[in-house]
């Protein structure tokens, strides 16, 4: 049986176009893509092994990394390559794919999780591209094959603002679910955790441990359930999934590499609500007749740790949200003082929290400069763990190895401190000082 | 308001190539005008709550207001009432009030032009943004100054405390020394002379310029009332103890501030208002304010019970200290202890950093304030050397704090 662990510390964003349960669109003929860049640990020029004009059906590899040739990274949708975009130094930027429509399944054959032994397992998902599913912490890396991990974590809620409802995301998958489960457990010598949030009935998923948190954002990232239920030490591994691709991997076993999946489409829009579409779907389409003006930015995931990625861009591999935010790019007269619209902030200088249920109009405005670290508590009031933030990135900042380490550097993602850079009143980029630090730790450590 | 914006716009246009004028107008643009700036693309968060360090800064200056507009009244009541002229707290009130803003003016001017000066100049020089910091430097250093500081006084003090405390180790959010109390340690053992003994508490015969050219304070040549003395309550309690407060000042008195003291100590009310404020906005700690009066009246209390065995058998004194003697709550309102703690002690950049950290910093302070204050014959008040005392030890007690912290996790592993 699981836990129930009531977190208080955090800070809920609460902004007005939270996604509406009701689908807005069925998924339709247009370009998927798959970006090598999503992929952390993957080097940048990956062997594609498809080129322009192929036909391709959903499951087929796309491309494989050279070190690690094991492992195939497949085709979410059936069609036509239409481009292999390059980015710098010729790294590839993303693979496009122009859905026929037909949605057409290479046949994976099937396989057993609950009989069928690790080795067999283990190579089924690496051939049919359900390895990059697994991430692997400390780092947030694709999963290592040799390794075993301590334990598998699942979060089956999301507390960011504008979060898809995940249950809601899930609520059809049927048995799938239970069998994407039964594939973890073969994965792990530990336990699999699959933490459900308030109010979120808890399947029934035998062997697995189902856990219960509730409390302000970040309770909902996976980061934050772990440190509470059995934290990352020195030497661990874990691995994290989201739950959609859980539900991928059932369908997977099955036969068909199928990632059909809700994303939600929140934020600044006419129409918020929910897309049934697969991995890597283009966003115009999502958006289309439903952008309140021209002057906003397109993100692919949350508004706290997405990706800008405009509105001819494509959702990224692991996110499920598509957030609309309109652009900041105003001066604003005394703006700082005497604000001309309402913001979300956790300080009580602002009137916003005589109303906690408030829903705020928001930009993408960094509201201040940049400065020194000034102020003290304020990261501690919304980080839930027994974790010093500050401390953790000055010691990235001066690169001291011992000291990261030490303070939990292998506890945490970019993400799980994306809720104190947004309260730093220095403005401090907190999750790419964190990535710098971590890429620091995988290349010298 | 588009007006204003051209204009700006166009100045933008003709400063830029100099880094001088650049900072200056940077600084005063981004006082008028919230920046455009918008969050990178990606690696970050897209949004940001609305508070930044202009706001936190403006907002500690605000919770001292109060006690500004009180200090101002009672240099013109302390003043007036020394010369034997409109003693009752009623009277006159506009009239003190005017006196005692001309007073003050002049020195707020003084350190803001000097601190706010260096702060452009290091700014444009290192090429960064003027930061905020000073704002509350600023407010801060003439209500900790008797109201009677020469000016020039006020001006080396402060260029001392902003570039030696503040711009030698990088300015703003790197000071190890709070830089307020920085400026009012150097005119106490600078000029010892000019700023100690019971003169500088009250502006006795000479008001400034300002005062002067209005007419008014004291007419020249009116002599001091007989009784006067303008000792602090803290001074009269080293000479002789409780009692030899009570003959001068009333509970009530010390209370509401009607005393002679710095200016911005004095009204209790005034001061505790403006803690609230601050613990209300989630910006001062709360933890270091709450462990300072606790180490305050833990310390208090020890010097109550312990004072004939301290100070006979222990320091080899004569006899007891009567200041021993003063009961530890009456310490709050004696001196600036409340100041001390809700605008000096709470410094989040010199303070300790670490909520467990906050405990033992406060709690320190408390203790060191009373004992300086208490047993050290040339100082009456402690929380000066205290709070600076403690700022030396802030990074050690996090250090120590966060060692446990590492100690845990690795202890977790095992």
């Amino acid at each position: 049986m699981g836990r129930t662990i009531k977190l208080k510390k955090g800070f809920d964003i609460k902004i007005v176009g939270s996604p509406k349960e009701e689908i807005l669109s069925n998924f339709t003929s247009s370009t998927f893509s798959v970006k090598p860049t999503d992929f952390k640990g993957l080097s940048p020029i990956p062997k594609v092994v498809v080129t322009v004009g192929d036909e391709v059906k959903a499951g087929d590899t796309l491309f494989f990394d050279k070190k690690r040739p094991e492992i195939k990274y497949a085709s979410p949708v059936s069609g036509e390559i239409v481009e292999v975009r390059r980015g710098d130094r010729r790294a590839i930027a993303e693979i496009l794919i122009l859905a026929d429509g037909k949605q057409e399944y290479r046949d994976l054959g099937s396989i057993n999780p609950s009989t069928a032994s690790r080795e067999d397992l283990v190579k089924f998902l690496l051939d049919n591209g359900c390895w990059p599913f697994f991430r692997q912490r400390p780092f947030n890396v694709i999963a290592e094959i040799d390794e075993i991990p301590k334990n598998i974590f699942v979060s089956g809620f999301d507390t960011s603002p504008l979060a898809p409802n995940l249950a809601f995301a899930i609520k059809e998958s049927g048995n799938d679910l239970a069998t994407g489960f039964e594939v973890l457990k073969k994965l792990t010598s530990g336990k699999v955790h699959y933490n459900t949030g308030p109010g979120q009935s808890a399947p029934s998923l035998s062997g697995v441990e189902v856990n219960s948190f509730s409390g302000p954002h970040p309770a909902g990232n996976v980061g934050i359930q772990i440190h509470h239920i059995d934290p990352i030490n020195k030497g661990d591994i874990v691995w994290t999934l989201n739950v959609q691709d859980v539900v991928a991997l059932g369908r997977a076993v099955g036969g068909r590499f199928n990632t059909e999946r809700l994303i939600s489409v929140g934020g600044a829009v006419k129409q918020s609500g929910y897309v049934r579409t697969y991995i890597g779907a283009s966003i115009a389409g999502m958006l289309k007749d439903n952008l309140n003006g021209d002057n906003v930015r397109v993100i692919s995931g949350s508004a706290l740790s997405g990706n800008g990625v405009g509105a001819d861009g494509h959702v990224g591999y692991f996110q499920n949200a598509v957030s609309v935010l309109d652009e900041g790019n105003q001066y604003e007269l005394f703006g700082w003082l005497f604000p001309s619209y309402a913001r979300p902030s956790l300080s009580r200088s602002f009137s916003g929290f005589l109303r906690p249920n408030k829903e705020y109009k928001v930009n993408t405005n960094t509201n201040g400069e940049p400065r020194a670290f000034v102020n003290t508590g304020l990261y501690q009031r919304v980080l839930p763990m027994d974790l010093y933030p500050m401390q953790l990135l000055k010691s990235i900042l001066y690169n001291d190895f011992d000291q990261m380490e030490g303070l939990g550097i292998y506890e945490v993602v970019e993400e799980d401190l994306a809720i104190c850079e947004f309260v730093c009143p220095s403005k401090t980029r907190m999750q790419e000082i964190l990535a710098e630090g971590m890429e620091t730790i995988m290349e010298q450590g | 308001m588009q007006f204003l914006r051209n204009q700006l716009d166009a100045i933008e246009e003709k400063v830029k190539d100099n880094k001088y004028l650049h900072t200056t107008f940077d600084a005063i643009h981004t006082f008028l005008y919230k920046p455009n700036h918008v969050s990178k693309a990606s690696g970050g968060v897209h949004i940001h709550d609305g508070m930044d360090l202009k706001r936190t800064m403006f907002m500690v200056v605000v919770a001292m207001q109060l006690a500004l507009v009180f200090g101002m009244w009672n240099i013109g009541h302390q003043h007036y009432a020394a010369h034997g002229m409109m003693q009752g707290l009623g009277e006159g009130l506009f009239t003190k009030f005017l006196f005692g803003m001309f007073q003050m003016l002049p020195i707020i001017v003084v350190a803001n032009l000097v601190g706010l000066g260096i702060e452009f100049i290091f700014a444009a020089k290192r090429g960064h943004a003027v930061e905020e910091g000073f704002l509350v430097s600023g407010m801060l250093i003439p209500l900790i100054m008797p109201p009677a500081v020469p000016l020039w006084m006020v001006a080396i003090a402060t260029a001392f405390a902003v570039i030696i405390g503040k711009e030698a180790f990088g300015g703003t959010g790197m000071n190890p020394l709070n830089i307020a109390l920085l400026a009012r340690v150097f005119v106490f053992f600078a000029y010892p002379t000019e700023i100690s003994g019971d003169s500088v508490w009250v502006v006795e015969n000479a008001p400034n310029f300002i005062n002067s050219m209005l007419g008014l304070g004291a007419p020249a040549g009116q002599a001091l009332v007989d009784s006067f003395s303008g000792a602090t309550p803290l001074a009269l309690a080293a000479k002789g103890g409780w009692s030899n407060v009570l003959s001068q000042y009333t509970v009530s008195e010390m209370f509401w501030g009607t005393i002679p003291g710095s200016i911005g100590e004095t009204c209790k009310p005034a001061i505790i208002i403006g803690a609230l404020m601050l613990i209300g906005m989630g910006i001062a700690s709360w933890r270091i304010m709450l462990s300072m009066i606790i180490g305050a009246a833990v310390m208090g209390l020890l010097l109550n019970l312990g004072g004939e065995f301290i100070s006979v058998s222990m320091l080899k004194l004569p006899e007891a200290n009567p200041f021993f003697a003063v009961p530890w709550y009456y310490h709050y309102i004696m001196g600036s202890f409340f100041f001390a703690m809700a605008f000096m002690a709470t410094d989040p950049v010199t303070a300790a950093q670490t909520n467990t950290g906050k405990w033992i910093y406060g709690f320190l302070i408390g203790v060191c304030g009373i004992i300086v204050r208490v047993m050290n014959p040339a100082y009456p008040e402690g929380w000066m050397l205290a709070i600076l005392f403690c700022n030396v030890f802030a990074p050690l007690i996090d250090n120590y704090v966060i060692q446990s912290n590492i100690k845990r996790r690795l202890a977790r592993g095992h």
